[in-house]
This record gives C-alpha cells, structure tokens and sequence, in this order.
C-alpha cells in the first residue's frame, strides 16, 4: 500500500471520486473538463498553476497558523488597556458555543423563512434587546460595524432631510467613523463640521442654522465621556435638524439614560463589547435604530412577526422595498451582507446578562476605570485633559511623546492606550486608556507603574 | 390565536419555542462575575442622578441553562449547510471547514487589537500580507484591499475607486454606469450610492451581454461597466475580449462582480480579461460561514492604475525584512471604509482554505463545482424548462414554464424541496428569466446526494401534474407553514412589546 498526499485538502472537502467524475462527464456528454470549461475563450484560458503557497494537511494547518498567531502579543499574556471601539469584555463559553451550533452558523440569510425560524426569532430578539437599551423604536438586524453604521446615518438624515447641508459632528465622535462617513459621504452634497470639546470633554453646540440637517455626538464619547445628550437634544429640537447619537461602548448604555428619551432620531453604532472577541478590529456589530416613523428610511435587514398559513406565530424578513434586491437603484443602502452572526452573538451574551447581569458589568467597568484613574493621579507627570464624568475609559496627558509610552510599556509586556496623536497631532501627548471588567486590581496597579517607568 | 403552544402534527420533538422574553423569572441572571477588588462607585454620584437610568425595562431575566436551551432549540428551526444539500445559486454554499473555527480562535488572533504596534501583531499582519497575494495569484490583479466587509461593500468601494481616478484625470463628465439586466441588486444600488447613473444593458438570445447594445450605450459619459462573469445565469461572457476593446476603448472602465468566482478558480483569471476592479466574496468563494446573512468579507482585487485609490491603510512588507506595517500615508486613497481594517477574523479562515488546498485544489474546486452543475442541467432539462441550452459554470437556471401549465410556481416547487429534506435554490433571480429557478450545488456534494436531489426534483416535477395542490400548499413538513410574509409588511411588528405580551 502506498501513501500519498490526495488525502489531503481537495479530497478532504470535496466528495467526488475519480470514478463519479468519469461517469458525470459521461452522463454530461463531454469527454473531460477541457470541453466543459469550453466556454471560456482560449485566450482567456489560465493554463498554468497557480502561484499560491503549498497545500497543508490538517495538521501541518493547525501548527502553521498557530504558530502565526503566536506573533501577536495577545498569544503570550500581554496587558493590554485598548478600547477606542474594539473592546477587552469577558465572553461566556457558552456565547460562543452557541453561535458555534451548524444551524446558525452555516445557514443563508433568512430568505426562506419556514426553514430559517432560528435565525429569524434571533433577530427579532435582537432588534427588541437594541430598542430597550438604546430606548428606541426599531433597530435593524445589523450593519457592518460602528463606523458604516454611522456613515449611514448620515445618509439617512439626509434623506429624511429631502436635502443636502452641513453635519455638525464632535471631535468625541470616533475619528475612524467620522473618515468612514467622509468616504460614504464623497459624492454628495453634505459639508461637515467638527464641533470641539470643552474642559470637561463634553461637546459644545452651537445654535443651529437652517442648513444643518444633522448633528452627531457620540455616547460615551470617543474621549470616555459621558455626554450630556439630554442638554444637546434640547439644543437640536430648536432646530429642524436630526439628532444622531453614536456608540462605541453599549456596555455605558446600561446605566447612562436612553437616547431615545433625549430626543434621538437616529443612533447608530457598534455592538461588539456584548459577546465578541476583538479579531484585530472585524468582525464587529453595527447597528442603526430610529423611530417607527422613519422605518421606511432605515437601510438594512429587519425581521418581523406574523402567522402562517395555520395562525401560529413565525417570523419573515420585512419592509424588503427598502432593500437593493428589491428596490435595485433606488434603495436606501446597498448593503446586503450584515453581521447576522456577531448579532447573534451580541443578543445570546445580552439575554444572558439580562437585566441585572448587564447593569453589574457595567459598574464593574466603571469601578474599575474610576480605580485607574486615580492610581495613575498619584504617578507624578502624568495629567488629565479632561475633567468630565468618564465610563470606562479616559484619556492621561504624559510627559512624554505618548507614542515613545506605549513602546517602553509594551517592552515589558503591557498596552497601555492609544496613542491620540495618530488622530490628531495636537495630542501627541495624550494616551486613550481603557479599563473594563477584565482586567484586576494587579493588572492596573502594573499599568500605573509601567507608565511611571516610562515617564520617569 | 397564536404563540407558543400549538403544533404542527408531526413535529415530535421540534417544539414551538417562546421567546427570550417570555422565559425566566425575577433574579435570574445568565452570567457570573469577579468578585469586585476594587471600590464600588455609584454612577448617581460620580455622574450625576439626571444622567443615570433605572433597570431597563423588558429585558430578559434567565439561568444559563435557559438561555443554552432557549438559543438551540430555535437553532433547529433552522437549515445549515450541514444539514443537507444546499443549492442555493449566487450564494456559494460549500461546506465550512471545522479547522477554521479551531484556528480563528487562538489567543494571538481573538485578542489582538488594532491599535496594537506593528511589532506586536505582526502575526496577523503576515497573514493580511499573505491573503493579500494569494488572492492577486487567483484573480491574476496586481494589488488587494482586503478593508471591505461585503461584497456590496467591495462594489461600493471599487466603484469609489474608478470615479476617483476618473476625477484625477479631470475626466469629469462620466456618470453612467452601465449593468447588464442579469446584475444583482447591489450592482445598480452602489452605481446609484456613488451618484452615477445607472444604465441597463439588455442580454441576447444567449445569456450574455448583447454586444450592440453595449456598443451603442457606452461613450465619453460612461464611467464603468459593472459585470459579473461568470453572469448570473451562470454563463461565462465569452465575448470579454470584445467588451474590454469598447469600454477601454471610450475610456472607461470595468469593473467586475466576483459572486461566481468558484466556478473559474484556476481555470481563468479575471486580470486577464480586461477587468480593473473586481472583488471577491470570501463567505462564498473561500468558504467563511455565512452566519445567517453574515459577517462576510469583501476584498477587491485591482490593476496597477487604481492602486493609489485603495481604501487606507495599506498592509506593505518590507521586502528585505518581511516586517509588515500600514501605511496610513496614501494621499489618493478614497478614504476608510471600515472602522479598522475589515473582518479579520473572516480573513483567517479564507487564507487557512487558501493553504489546505493550495493550487491544484483551488481548480479542482472550480472543475467539481461546474461538473455538478452541468450533471443536474443534463438530468433535469428533461423535466424544467431550460431557458440557455449550453454548458453552464457552476450554477444552472432552469424555469417553471412547464410547471405553471398546472398552477405550480417556482415558489411551489422551492417550497416542496423542503418537504423533501433540501434548501431550496435561489428563485426569482436573475430577473431576465420569468419564474427562475437557480441552482448552485458548488463542489461539497457527493454523487449520491446529487442523485438523490435530482429524484426529489424529478418527483416535484412529477407532483405538480398530478398533485399541484399539494405542490401549492407545501411546505407540510417545516417546523412552521407557508408565512405571511404581506401581513408582516402591512402592520409591522419588528419588535416584542412588554405591555401587550406576545403580539
């Protein structure tokens, strides 16, 4: 008996033998895949191999690709204190679990509603956990992630708008979402306009003039703190513009008070921190919820209830004339893959907190973060740019270039923040910290003094 | 009445399950944390009371065990890839590997963090590096952006690409877009998002691009045509030669829909057609889970000239070192158009299907995808109206014409598939064909569930003569009936409301 390398990669994934193969050409009536593949044009035809690496067998797989992973600084312990919209949270096992299950994870978006009631009932529990944390009307069933999430909500207060006109938006809102919404935004008639944070890291606003059709704030701002949404709610219901509150960090939302009862129309955002891992920054969990009045504005998948043909209650994916499969040119998005699956993990990790769990984690983020923040007080050279109430994370000006910090940390095995020079270099000096439930008592104490060395 | 508590017959162990609301009781919590080795800090205090929120109301209350029951008995209400044959065309359902899931999760890659130094994530940015050129190799282009999250976003970003070097060139004056009637609906959505206008192609008597009629449309407005080759209808456009020759010819561009690469992976390369931007659905070429609609991946694969317009930031190695960074400093870039640097963790398991197959594998894939589909076009033609009698790639489409003769819709038909234990193929699209049914059974199907499948298709055929009601009424089986899908969209419920209970 000879051993050979067949067993491996095609063979392995691919249930056809060389006999069936014959035989189907056979059936087909085509003597080999030369002739099948005959409507490709000769000249088109790639004849070579192509120029990829060595196939691997499974195992060889597995070591190769750890051996990749082990690279990265998370493989061996490193601390690390990085929010800024991908977040350390603990995942329950059986979170991942779950959307592990073939059924969820291999299935098609839910086009097919009698064989997709799972996917479907998720969903629609998912659009109902948003509403009731964010305190909104309706959500859909997710979008890429935070930042086209918020792109979007720039083009669907334009619409609701039925105009073009100036975006009034913070400095607290995240730098990467306000460059994905310039992207999105190119080639149409809307200006935007950075509104600057005051002393306490809040967000000042102007009165508005006629040609602002939408102001965005960002909750808990990209900084870590907390807006006051219900004073610039106020500021905004003076005018005829839309109010867009942006997230980062759901996890705030469990203790701050609801953009929906402040005056949102739209929030938008990102969900990651309920349930998924950070995976160097996707997949994550956009989301965009409004009012009912403006469903038919919202882009994106919605599910929801109805009865079948023997009344008991199911669920289908609804209100698809907004959608480009439907409505082709004149959708409200072009998007069609969402996040379907983060979501789901999202909605597990929620319904798991519930409403004591997700208020626990919560204080626990916020005790913890409170705890850093003053630990890093004591260390000497080290200061605040902001002195407004913060969740859990906050931005320290060092004494130092905050770029040269992070690489004296990380050379003894600890992130400690990003560095806001990369974003604007007027805060060369600023690092962005972020603390949650994940990390100890230890873990920050060697945050402060790892800082300390690097400033001393 | 409806909610939970009535069955379907047959349902045995496949019960209705109540929603996540409707479970629990008061002071369960499905979670458990550290002790608190710090001080308590009340938010009232530190925030002030105005700015802080009571319990949020309607949220759930449930023990882990609830929630585990809860989340999988409602995932088998569901049809996975694994649960059988599933041809669903457009779409690219092919098995999943297991060893994804397992690599994906390793420590390095599930914590890594993107604001993290170069220096410490150079494992994840080695792998970015290596997809990168696995997937120019495959597409035969010169440069990848792996940024966008969906192929919708792939389209969206390569269009952005081609009205930005059009506008580098002062060429203004370009804002048609021409599609072809057989495009998805993303093609004619983005040309619109990205403020051109869209122009529709019609196809010929054979499937493809009618020639003149493109001849006639494109000129010095024309910013691109979108195309997806192989099409819709599951033919190769064999007249790529021609079409590059009159759109290059006047200027513009082209720009290609990668939907249906699995039927030419090795087999042809779409830079060697004249195409200058084409993306790649990773969750149906590469096989990343599509997760009930996602996440997805959605590189996009370019010719030198566009290199500059590629999405921010660039991964670039070092060609003596191998040390990889990314460069933010791209002055032509249309700009981000993700958050960080797209789905990584999608990333990962394509380039892990990329190294289990390798070169050789990559074809076969393309060759098994399109034998089956040319195996069930030869046994079911007898059966279904085949609108383009030809080889087809790797999907074939069939229609109902003959089935309507009794009352019976591709609908019917897609509906009584899953009394027989399949998901049914995609229907109703390309929008060319009246009463499309298109299937894709891709390469993960051994001969003997393909057999079977045809029988199944075979039997419907056989039903909607003798049977049509049956066939009208179906599906009998499924955990629920046939769905009111115009009650849902007349009075919308999108969410569970707390004061009225279930409905």
């Amino acid at each position: 008996m000879t051993t050979t390398n067949d067993s491996h990669g095609p063979g392995s994934y691919q249930p056809l033998g060389p006999a069936d193969r014959r035989e189907m050409l056979d059936v087909i009536g085509v003597e080999g895949f030369d002739d099948l593949f005959s409507s490709i044009p000769e000249g088109l035809r790639y004849g070579g191999e192509l120029p990829v690496e060595e196939p691997l067998s499974e195992p060889e797989l597995i070591r190769y690709l750890d051996e990749l992973a082990s690279r990265n600084g998370p493989a061996s312990g490193m601390l690390s204190f990085l929010g800024a919209g991908c977040f350390p949270h603990f995942v329950p096992t059986h979170v991942d679990a779950l959307i592990q299950r073939q059924e969820f994870m291999t299935a098609y978006t839910p086009y097919q509603a009698e064989i997709s009631q799972g996917t479907l009932q998720a969903i629609f529990e998912f659009q109902t956990l948003v509403t009731m944390l964010t305190g909104m009307e309706v959500c859909n069933a997710s979008m890429y992630d935070g930042a086209s999430a918020v792109a979007e909500a720039v083009l669907m207060a334009r619409r609701l708008m039925r105009r073009g006109g100036r975006v009034l938006w913070s400095e607290g809102l995240h730098p990467a979402y306000r460059e994905v919404a310039q992207t999105y935004a190119r080639h149409l008639d809307v200006e935007f306009e950075l509104l600057r944070v005051d002393a306490s890291g809040r967000t000042s606003i102007p009165a508005l003039d006629d040609d602002v059709i939408a102001v965005i704030l960002q909750q808990p701002n990209f900084f870590g703190v907390v807006e006051d949404l219900r004073a610039a709610g106020a500021v905004v219901a003076e005018a005829s513009a839309k109010f867009v509150v942006a997230v980062n960090e759901p996890v705030a939302w469990a203790l701050t008070v609801p953009a929906g009862e402040l005056g949102a129309d739209i929030v938008a955002g990102e969900l990651q921190s309920f349930g998924n891992g950070q995976n160097y920054g996707g997949p994550l969990v956009g989301f965009m919820a409004t009012r009912m009045e403006y469903v038919r504005n919202l882009p994106g998948r919605l599910a929801g209830q109805t009865v079948d043909a023997e009344g008991r209650r199911g669920f289908v994916l609804t209100l698809a004339t907004r959608e480009q499969h439907i409505r082709r040119a004149k959708a409200t998005s072009n998007i069609c893959t969402n996040t379907a699956l983060c979501a789901l993990a999202t909605c597990i990790h929620m319904s798991s907190l519930g409403r004591n769990g997700i208020r626990e984690l919560a204080l626990q983020n916020l005790a913890k973060a409170t705890y850093a923040r003053a630990r890093l007080a004591d260390v000497s050279g080290i200061g605040f740019p902001f002195d407004g109430p913060h969740f859990n994370e906050f931005v320290v000006r060092l004494p130092i270039g905050a770029g040269a910090a992070v690489d004296a940390c990380v050379a003894n095995g600890i992130v400690p923040g990003v560095p806001l020079g990369r974003f604007d270099a007027a805060r060369e000096h600023e690092l962005l910290i972020c603390v949650t439930e994940i990390h100890t008592r230890d873990d920050i104490d060697r945050l402060a003094q790892g800082l300390a060395e690097a400033c001393g | 009445m409806s909610g939970p508590g009535k069955m379907r017959d047959d349902q045995g162990q496949l019960k209705q399950e109540m929603l996540i609301f409707e479970r629990g009781g008061s002071g369960r919590v499905g979670c458990t944390f550290p002790r608190l080795d710090v001080p308590e800090v009340d938010p009232a205090v530190a925030w002030g009371e105005e700015a802080v929120r009571g319990e949020i109301a309607g949220f759930p209350e449930v023990s882990e065990v609830d929630v585990v029951r809860h989340f999988t008995r409602i995932s088998q209400h569901n049809f996975g890839i694994e649960s059988g044959l599933f041809p669903l065309g457009s779409c690219t359902m092919k098995y999943n590997p297991k060893v994804h899931e397992r690599v994906v999760r390793s420590p390095g890659f599930a914590g890594a963090h993107p604001y993290m130094p170069a220096s410490v994530v150079q494992g994840a940015l080695v792998l970015m590096c290596r997809l990168e050129s696995a997937l120019a190799a495959v597409t035969g282009m010169d440069r990848v952006t792996l940024q966008p999250a969906a192929g919708a976003q792939g389209e969206l970003t390569g269009v952005m690409m081609i009205a930005a070097y059009h506008e580098t060139r002062g060429d203004t004056q370009r804002r048609k877009v021409l599609i072809p009637d057989s495009a998805h609906g993303t093609n004619p959505a983005t040309a619109a998002f990205c403020g051109f206008d869209p122009v529709e192609i019609p196809s010929n008597s054979r499937g493809t691009i009618d020639i003149e009629a493109l001849r006639a449309e494109a000129d010095e407005t024309t910013a691109a045509l979108m195309l997806t080759n192989p099409n819709t209808l599951g033919l190769f456009e064999d007249q790529m030669e021609t079409i590059a020759e009159i759109l290059h010819g006047c200027g513009a561009q082209i720009y290609c829909d990668g939907a249906n690469l699995n039927a030419i992976l090795g087999k042809a390369r779409p830079g060697d057609s004249g195409i200058d931007a084409f993306h790649i659905n990773l969750h149906k070429t590469f096989t990343t889970p599509h997760g009930g609609g996602g996440p997805g991946g959605g590189p996009v694969a370019v010719r030198e000239h566009l290199v500059p317009f590629l999405p921010r930031p660039t991964v670039e190695a070092d060609a003596e070192t191998g040390v990889v960074h990314l460069d933010w400093d791209r002055p032509d870039s249309i700009g981000k158009v993700q958050g960080f640097y797209g789905n990584f963790g999608i990333m990962v398991r394509a380039y892990t299907y990329i190294r289990a197959l390798g070169a050789v594998g990559l074809r076969q894939v393309a060759e098994d995808a399109v034998l089956n589909a040319n195996y069930i076009q030869a046994r079911l033609k007898e059966h279904y109206h085949l609108p383009h009698d030809r080889l087809c790639m790797h999907e074939v489409i069939f229609s109902d014409k003959r089935q309507k003769e009794h009352g019976v819709t591709a609908m019917d038909v897609c509906k009584r598939l899953m009394d027989y234990g399949y998901h049914p193929p995609t229907v109703y699209f390309p929008l060319v064909v009246s009463g499309a049914l298109m299937i894709e059974p891709t390469e993960s199907v051994s001969r003997e569930d393909l057999d079977a499948f045809i029988a199944a298709m075979v039997a419907i055929a056989e039903e909607a003569k003798s049977d049509p009601a049956k066939v009208r009424g179906a599906p009998h089986s499924t955990f629920v009936a046939r769905l009111d899908e115009a009650r849902a969209a007349r009075k919308p419920i999108l969410r569970w409301d707390p004061e009225s209970g279930e409905d």
